[in-house]
């Protein structure tokens, strides 16, 4: 489990509705900042990947547990 | 890195149809695109102060009907009062609880990301429907004003 500054429960939510929640909780935080989002959305992980390269923001670590998502973004 | 454009056009006035723009309106301004939504014909029902979208089964034979009514109901059944109403209420209940979005969320997501959101002026005056009809915080322009955007867009879509 990584460290971060913030946490975004996504999970219910459906397409774009998690990456529009990121990107509001992303735009509080400072450069270098670690948002942590969980969603139940399985086609957020390709977005949330599409996402962070569009935008320059890191995608630290993408994993699986339990149908639940787990996404650690680095603010750009 | 310049900011990408995306220019779309909204031409339906459904509740399913309202989606397509929405949805990638919201996004697009999510991953930095500046972006337009020109609301021109039935299109112009989205900017409405009061949504009244409904969904119809009615010439629609791609639509799935629960329980597997459109094995039993003859083409003519869709058109029988009360199945629009009915079939809307069924739409946004299933919309509802597989935490998909309202239209009026995604409208207001739409606001807050700055997505320009543009009435027709023609079929708003063709409509006899005025500013007051509508949302605060749009703008009212012809077609010249649309291409003025959309030629130096990335990404132009009609929907």
């Amino acid at each position: 489990m990584s460290e971060y500054t913030k946490k975004l429960d996504a999970t219910g939510l459906n397409c774009p509705l998690p990456i529009l929640r990121s990107k509001k909780a992303l735009n509080t935080l400072s450069s270098g900042d670690v948002l942590y989002v969980i969603s139940t959305d399985s086609g957020s992980v390709r977005d949330f990947d599409a996402f962070c390269k569009q935008t320059g923001n890191q995608l630290l670590e993408s994993t699986e547990t339990e149908s639940k998502y787990h996404y650690y973004i680095r603010k750009a | 890195m310049s900011e990408k454009k995306l220019a779309l056009i909204a031409t339906k006035g459904s509740l399913d149809w309202a989606y397509p723009p929405f949805i990638l309106a919201s996004t697009a301004a999510a991953l930095g695109y500046e972006t337009q939504i020109f609301f021109t014909f039935y299109g112009l029902q989205l900017l409405k102060k009061k949504l009244d979208l409904s969904v119809t089964p009615l010439g629609n034979p791609g639509m799935p009907m629960p329980m597997a009514m459109d094995k039993w109901f003859p083409v003519i059944g869709t058109a029988i009062p009360g199945m629009q109403s009915m079939m809307t209420a069924m739409m946004k209940s299933k919309m509802k609880s597989k935490g998909i979005a309202s239209v009026e969320d995604l409208r207001q997501m739409c606001l807050e990301a700055d997505v320009k959101l543009i009435a027709c002026q023609m079929t708003v005056d063709l409509f006899d429907l005025d500013s007051s009809d509508f949302i605060d915080g749009i703008d009212y322009a012809g077609a010249a004003t649309f291409f003025e955007f959309a030629g130096e867009s990335d990404i132009n879509l009609f929907v």
